[in-house]
Parts: C-alpha cells; sequence; structure tokens
C-alpha cells in the first residue's frame, strides 16, 4: 500500500483535505476530510460518532488553528464537557478562549404544535451565529438526525436539511454529520442522500463476547482512500485509528547487536545476540522455559540501563518477580529504577485493538528498548487467528519503526512444534525453538535456532538448563549422529572414556609386542650370523688344510725330481 | 399596515420587553392563569412571518382580548436570542404565559390548531 505518497502529491492539486489530528485516520484518508465539505458519519449508537466529532473539532481549535463549532442535538452541553473532561479535553477551556462553541439544540416535541408552513432558518441563524463570532472552519452536528423525531412533516425537513448541506458548503465549513444507523439504509433517515461527498461508516462488532470497533470509508469523492475495515478505539487518550497493515514496509534495520542475555546463546548468534530493532519469538511447548529465556533477556537489557517493557498476560507482576528469582534473576530492583515495567493484563479484558493501543501508548510514553511478550498466543482467545495476526503485524511494524526489541513467546504443541499457533514465524526475523527431549526416562530441554535473518547461526540443538544461577546452555554431546540430554548424556560421555582407555590400553599392548618382535628377529639373526661364522671358520680351515697338503705334495714332488733330476713340473697345470 | 408597524417598532428596539400589548397592556404582573405572554420569533419578512403575526394578532384579539402581549423578535437582528428558546423553526411562536411553555411552529394559518397550542380550546 504505498500510495501514500502519490496520494499526497494528488491531492494537493485536486482537492484540500483537513487534517483531522485523529491518529491513523489522515493516514487512511491521505491528509483528513474534505475541506469545506459535508462527511456523513454513520453508525449504531454507541460506536464512537460523538468522539469521533468532538476530536475532530477539537484537533482542528488546537492543532490546526481552525475553530469549530460542536452542535449537538442529543446531549446538554454540561454532559458534554463533563464526558469529554473524562478523554482529556477541556472544552471549556476551549470555549473560553473562543476556539470552539459546544451548543445544544433540543426540541421537545411535546411542546410542539405544527399550525402550517415552516422553514428551519432558525436552525441557521442560530449556526450562522455562532460560526461566524468565532470564524468557525469546522463544524459538527450530530445528530441533525433527531430532528425528525422532534418536528413533524418530513418533506419540509428534507428540503431545509438539504438547504442546510448546501449552506454548510457555500459557507466553507468542514461539516461531520452523524447519522444513526438506519435498517438497509447507512443512516435512519437517509442522510446519505444529502452527503455526498465522504461517508465514513462506524461500527461494533461482537466477536465471542469482545468488542471491536470498526469503521470504513464507504465513499470519498475526488480521493483514494484505503477500502479497507479498520479498527479503532476509544481510550482516555481520544480516538486511534489503526491501519491494518502499515502503508509502507520501510523501517530502517540497525546492524547493531544486543545481548540475549545468555552467553552462549550469543555465541550460538554468531557470539554478538540478536541484531536492534529485530522481532525474536521464542517457542515452545508447556514448560520449557520461554519466559525463563524472556526474562534473562529483560535482565540483560535493564542491566545494559536500557528500558524494557514487559508485557505478561499469564502472571501477574509479583508472580514473575518470584519466580524468576527462584532461578536468580531479580528483577525487581529494575522495576524500582523504573527501568522494567511489567505491565500484567488478561487478554480476554479487551479487545485486540484495546490492547494494540494499550500497547501503542505504553511504548509511547515508556519509550522502551526492547518489549517482551509472555505469550502472545493467549492473544488467540480474544480473536480469530487471523485478527491476531494482522494485529501482530501492525504491532510489529510499529515497533520496528521505532527501533525496540521485540521478544514473543509463543505455546506450541508438541507434534507441530515448529508451527507456530498464530503463523506469526514468517514476521519473526529470530525464531528459538525450545522442546522437551525424552530419553531414558528423563525430560531434557533443548534448544536451537530455526532460523535468524542476517545472522550466521549455528544449526546445532544444544542443551539448556535452568538453574539456580540462571539459565545455562550445556555443552552438546555430539556422537553417533545424535543429541543426547541429561543423564544419558553424562552416562555416554563415562562410556566413551571408558572406551577411549581400553583402546589406548590396546595400543600400547600392540606397540609391545611389536617391540618384542622385532628383538626376536635381531636375536635370530644374531644367531645366524654366529652360525655362518663358525662354518665359515670351519671351510676356511679346511680350505687352508687342502692347499697346504697340495704344497706338500707338490714340494715333494720338486724335491722328487730333483733328486732325480728329472724335468721340472710345472705346477700350474693344477693336475694331479 | 398594522403588522408592518408593530413588526417594525419592535425589531427597530430590539429588546424583548418591547411588546405588543393589546388592550389592558398597563397590566403588569397578572396572575400567570390569566394572562397569555407570547413571542413570535421570525427572520426577517418572509411571507409566512407576516401570514404568522396577522394570524396570531387576528386570534388573540378574537380570544384573549386584553389578556396577552406579544413580542416578536427578528432572529436576523438578534440571532443570539434564538438560543434560549430552542428556536429552529420559523416562525415559531412561544407560549411563555401560562406556563407550560409550549411552541406552535408554522405560519399560524391552522386556527383550531393555534388554539389548541394556546390551550385556548376547550378539548371536546
Amino acid at each position: 500500500m504505498a500510495k501514500t505518497k502519490g496520494k499526497t502529491v494528488l491531492s494537493s492539486a485536486a482537492l484540500v483535505k483537513a487534517a483531522t489530528g485523529i491518529q491513523g485516520l489522515d493516514e487512511i484518508t491521505g491528509g483528513g476530510l474534505p475541506k469545506g465539505r459535508p462527511t456523513l458519519l454513520a453508525g449504531a449508537a454507541g460506536c464512537g460518532k460523538t468522539v469521533f466529532a468532538m476530536e475532530f473539532l477539537v484537533n482542528g481549535a488546537t492543532q490546526f488553528n481552525e475553530p469549530g463549532v460542536f452542535v449537538s442535538f442529543e446531549e446538554p452541553v454540561e454532559d458534554l464537557i463533563k464526558n469529554f473532561a473524562s478523554l482529556g479535553y477541556d472544552l471549556n477551556k476551549l470555549t473560553n478562549s473562543k476556539k470552539m462553541i459546544v451548543d445544544y439544540i433540543h426540541i421537545e416535541r411535546s411542546e410542539i404544535e405544527v399550525t402550517g408552513e415552516y422553514d428551519l432558518e432558525g436552525l441557521f441563524v442560530r449556526l450562522e451565529h455562532m460560526v461566524n463570532s468565532i470564524g468557525a472552519k469546522r463544524i459538527a452536528l450530530d445528530t441533525i438526525e433527531s430532528l425528525f423525531g422532534a418536528l413533524p412533516n418530513e418533506g419540509i425537513l428534507r428540503a431545509e436539511l438539504r438547504r442546510l448541506f448546501r449552506w454548510l458548503k457555500s459557507k466553507g465549513l468542514t461539516a461531520i454529520i452523524t447519522g444513526e444507523k438506519g435498517a438497509g439504509l447507512m443512516t435512519r433517515h437517509g442522510l446519505e442522500e444529502y452527503v455526498s461527498d465522504c461517508v465514513i461508516f462506524l461500527d461494533h462488532h461482537l466477536t465471542e463476547q469482545v468488542a471491536t470497533r470498526r469503521m470504513r470509508i464507504v465513499k470519498y469523492r475526488g480521493s483514494v482512500h484505503g477500502t479497507n475495515e479498520y479498527p479503532f478505539l476509544i481510550d482516555n487518550m481520544g480516538f486511534s485509528v489503526l491501519p491494518v497493515t502499515s502503508l509502507e514496509l520501510t523501517h530502517k534495520a540497525s546492524s547493531e547487536r544486543i545481548s540475549t542475555g545468555i552467553p552462549r546463546l550469543d555465541t550460538m548468534l554468531e557470539g554478538k545476540g540478536y541484531y536492534r530493532g529485530s522481532s525474536i519469538l521464542v517457542s515452545g511447548t508447556a514448560g520449557t522455559g520461554k519466559s525463563s529465556i524472556a526474562a534473562t533477556f529483560a535482565d540483560s537489557v535493564c542491566r545494559r540501563g536500557e528500558r524494557c517493557l514487559y508485557l505478561a498476560f499469564e502472571e501477574s507482576e509479583s508472580q514473575i518477580i518470584r519466580n524468576m528469582r527462584s532461578i536468580g534473576i531479580n528483577l525487581e530492583p529494575w522495576v524500582k529504577k523504573g527501568l522494567l515495567k511489567i505491565q500484567a493484563s488478561r487478554p480476554t479484558f479487551s479487545g485486540l485493538e484495546m490492547h494494540l493501543v494499550q500497547i501503542h501508548n505504553l511504548v509511547g510514553s515508556f519509550n522502551p528498548g526492547v518489549v517482551i511478550f509472555d505469550p502472545i498466543t493467549n492473544m488467540i482467545s480474544v480473536g480469530s487467528e487471523k485478527e491476531v495476526k494482522s494485529m501482530l503485524i501492525r504491532l510489529i511494524d510499529y515497533l520496528k519503526m521505532k527501533l525496540v526489541t521485540t521478544l514473543f513467546t509463543n505455546l506450541s504443541h508438541q507434534e507441530n512444534i515448529e508451527q507456530t499457533t498464530v503463523a506469526i514465524s514468517s514476521l519473526m526475523d529470530t525464531l528459538i525453538l525450545l522442546r522437551d527431549i525424552e530419553i531414558g526416562g528423563e525430560r531434557n530441554r533443548g534448544l536451537y535456532i530455526l532460523k535468524a535473518r542476517g545472522i550466521g547461526h549455528s544449526n546445532q540443538i544444544r542443551e539448556f538448563m535452568i538453574t539456580k544461577a540462571g539459565i545455562d546452555v550445556c555443552d552438546v554431546y555430539l556422537g553417533r549422529g545424535k543429541v543426547l540430554t541429561g543423564s544419558a548424556r553424562l552416562a555416554q560421555e563415562a562410556a566413551e572414556k571408558a572406551e577411549a582407555l581400553i583402546r589406548r590400553q590396546e595400543t600400547e599392548q600392540k606397540q609391545r609386542e611389536l617391540e618384542r618382535k622385532r628383538e626376536a628377529m635381531e636375536s635370530q639373526i644374531k644367531r645366524l650370523r654366529s652360525q655362518y661364522e663358525s662354518e665359515e671358520e670351519v671351510l676356511r680351515t679346511s680350505i687352508q688344510q687342502a692347499k697346504l697338503k697340495e704344497d706338500a705334495i707338490s714340494g715333494a714332488a720338486t724335491e722328487m725330481a730333483k733328486a732325480r733330476k728329472a724335468d721340472v713340473i710345472k705346477p700350474a697345470a693344477g693336475r694331479k | 399596515m398594522a403588522i408592518e408597524r408593530s413588526k417594525k417598532k419592535t425589531a427597530g428596539r430590539a429588546k424583548i420587553g418591547k411588546s405588543i400589548a393589546g388592550g389592558h397592556g398597563t397590566a403588569k404582573k397578572e396572575a400567570s392563569r390569566d394572562f397569555w405572554e407570547l413571542r413570535l420569533y421570525v427572520a426577517g419578512q418572509t411571507p409566512k412571518s407576516l401570514a404568522a403575526f396577522a394570524n396570531l394578532k387576528k386570534i388573540c384579539e378574537e380570544h384573549l382580548e386584553g389578556k396577552y402581549r406579544i413580542e416578536v423578535i427578528d432572529l436576523l437582528k438578534n440571532p443570539q436570542l434564538a438560543r434560549g428558546d430552542q428556536i429552529l423553526a420559523i416562525p415559531t411562536l412561544v407560549r411563555k404565559l401560562p406556563e407550560p411553555i409550549k411552541k406552535i411552529i408554522g405560519d399560524l394559518s391552522n386556527t383550531v390548531r393555534v388554539l389548541v397550542g394556546l390551550d385556548l380550546c376547550p378539548p371536546d
């Protein structure tokens, strides 16, 4: 819905608008109501027509320097002044300073006798007098239809009303005319017939005993406008309309990181924690420690001196403080210092929109750095899933725009743990899942990060423990392709240790054996060598002997020959 | 013309107290039961206003001779006076006395209804 930009450009040339100053409405209408023209405000009794009209005038008088005339046909001035004092408007002050006139026009039917032709010139005179006396630019007629009950002869009345609206236009008054919702018609007496420039319809739904107010712009001549039904509410700050979705997805993203309050969870998130202004969902089954994680976060936020708004929908403030003390988190000093504000309320206490606006107002006045919702799932009891989701979208957009980090907890069911009840996971930047892991007759808590936009996060399933000293994310046992927790982890770790010892012993044994084998081999080599040596000796001796023998023989022969003086026989022949 | 003159007179002075009293107008604080204090609100001299005044005058002369006072208020000249009597329709005749206050709107052409409005006609 990125049309606001183009719209304002367009309308500046085409249609001048009178800003209402009502939160959200100027956004939907692209600047306000048509200036100098009448707007019909229709709706059932008690849906806020008078408040709307009055706020339009008061804002005009106080913010836009456009004095206004409020003409009530239903409530005496004193009642109006009292009623609006509770909304924080000091009508007396405004009327005394000539910024506003509040008048009560009243006709008692029983006092009246009609005796012929008449017109409503008296009304015109009165209106004109009031408008001129303060130079009014705005006027509200609430509810002019009551004239139909007070004056007979509808023909005359209709003709006069037509004249009245023409007159309002000719005076250049931005007018709000309220009308009670009628059967089959926008208003009981068909005022829409006369007011054709802008028609706004207010409605009051009851769903499952919870009331929601809604507003719709039925028509707006010469202007683009949001056509949805927008929830609105009336509280002590007055009238505020909430666009179902923010018109633009343009919030600035911060690259600043803030700690989760749990050092080892920070480690899982690149060692730095969440992004500032991101939305975090901690989802898990009952008793997995969602609130503890939330409280740890709150504690760390306050420790840094930032403000934290804790919206509790299940526990009261003192219960939260007591319970968190049992795990070593003392929130009380932060509350006393004004850094932590715990706002506990039952979701069913009011409609979704009321919650939303309360949160808006709280965030606006308390200005926290972090908002925690514990748990968001309980909101389901107030509206349908779709409504809750649309509320959350608006809320997240608003908080992101303000760079507020938001942590939601979500109660999920065992069977589909990754599916959040409200289907809001797509809205979340970081999604931490907590689950029970049942092994060996124990339940242990496991934690993993399903997603973390823009953060290179760990994919491990980690066991975490809630101890007296807070939350501790434990070492993870990773072996044989599974994660073990609790005593199973301890047992497994012991078994591993034993196994490793045995393995080490085996290795040592093998080494010793090798040593022995080498020794054996070496001694064998020695023996063979000595054997060889002894044999060699024997052989050498015998060779020597043989040589000696031969020499002796040949010597003897030579001697013989010498003695016989025979031919010399050459010994070289080597022949015997 | 009687109507014009009296109207002018009232409008010219522009005061509530000024009135056209019929007959014994000097009688000051007559018993309210017996005295009709009437106010006719008009806005300029429109045919309807003129007709209303003429009709009123005639009825008063016929039924209330000496017991009435008519005050004509022109809202165009004194718009702030419309508030006090909660005047919307023009012309409106207000019976201030006797109480309770009655308002008769229209040009007073329906004499019977005017008489009913002024409690001058016994319900029969």
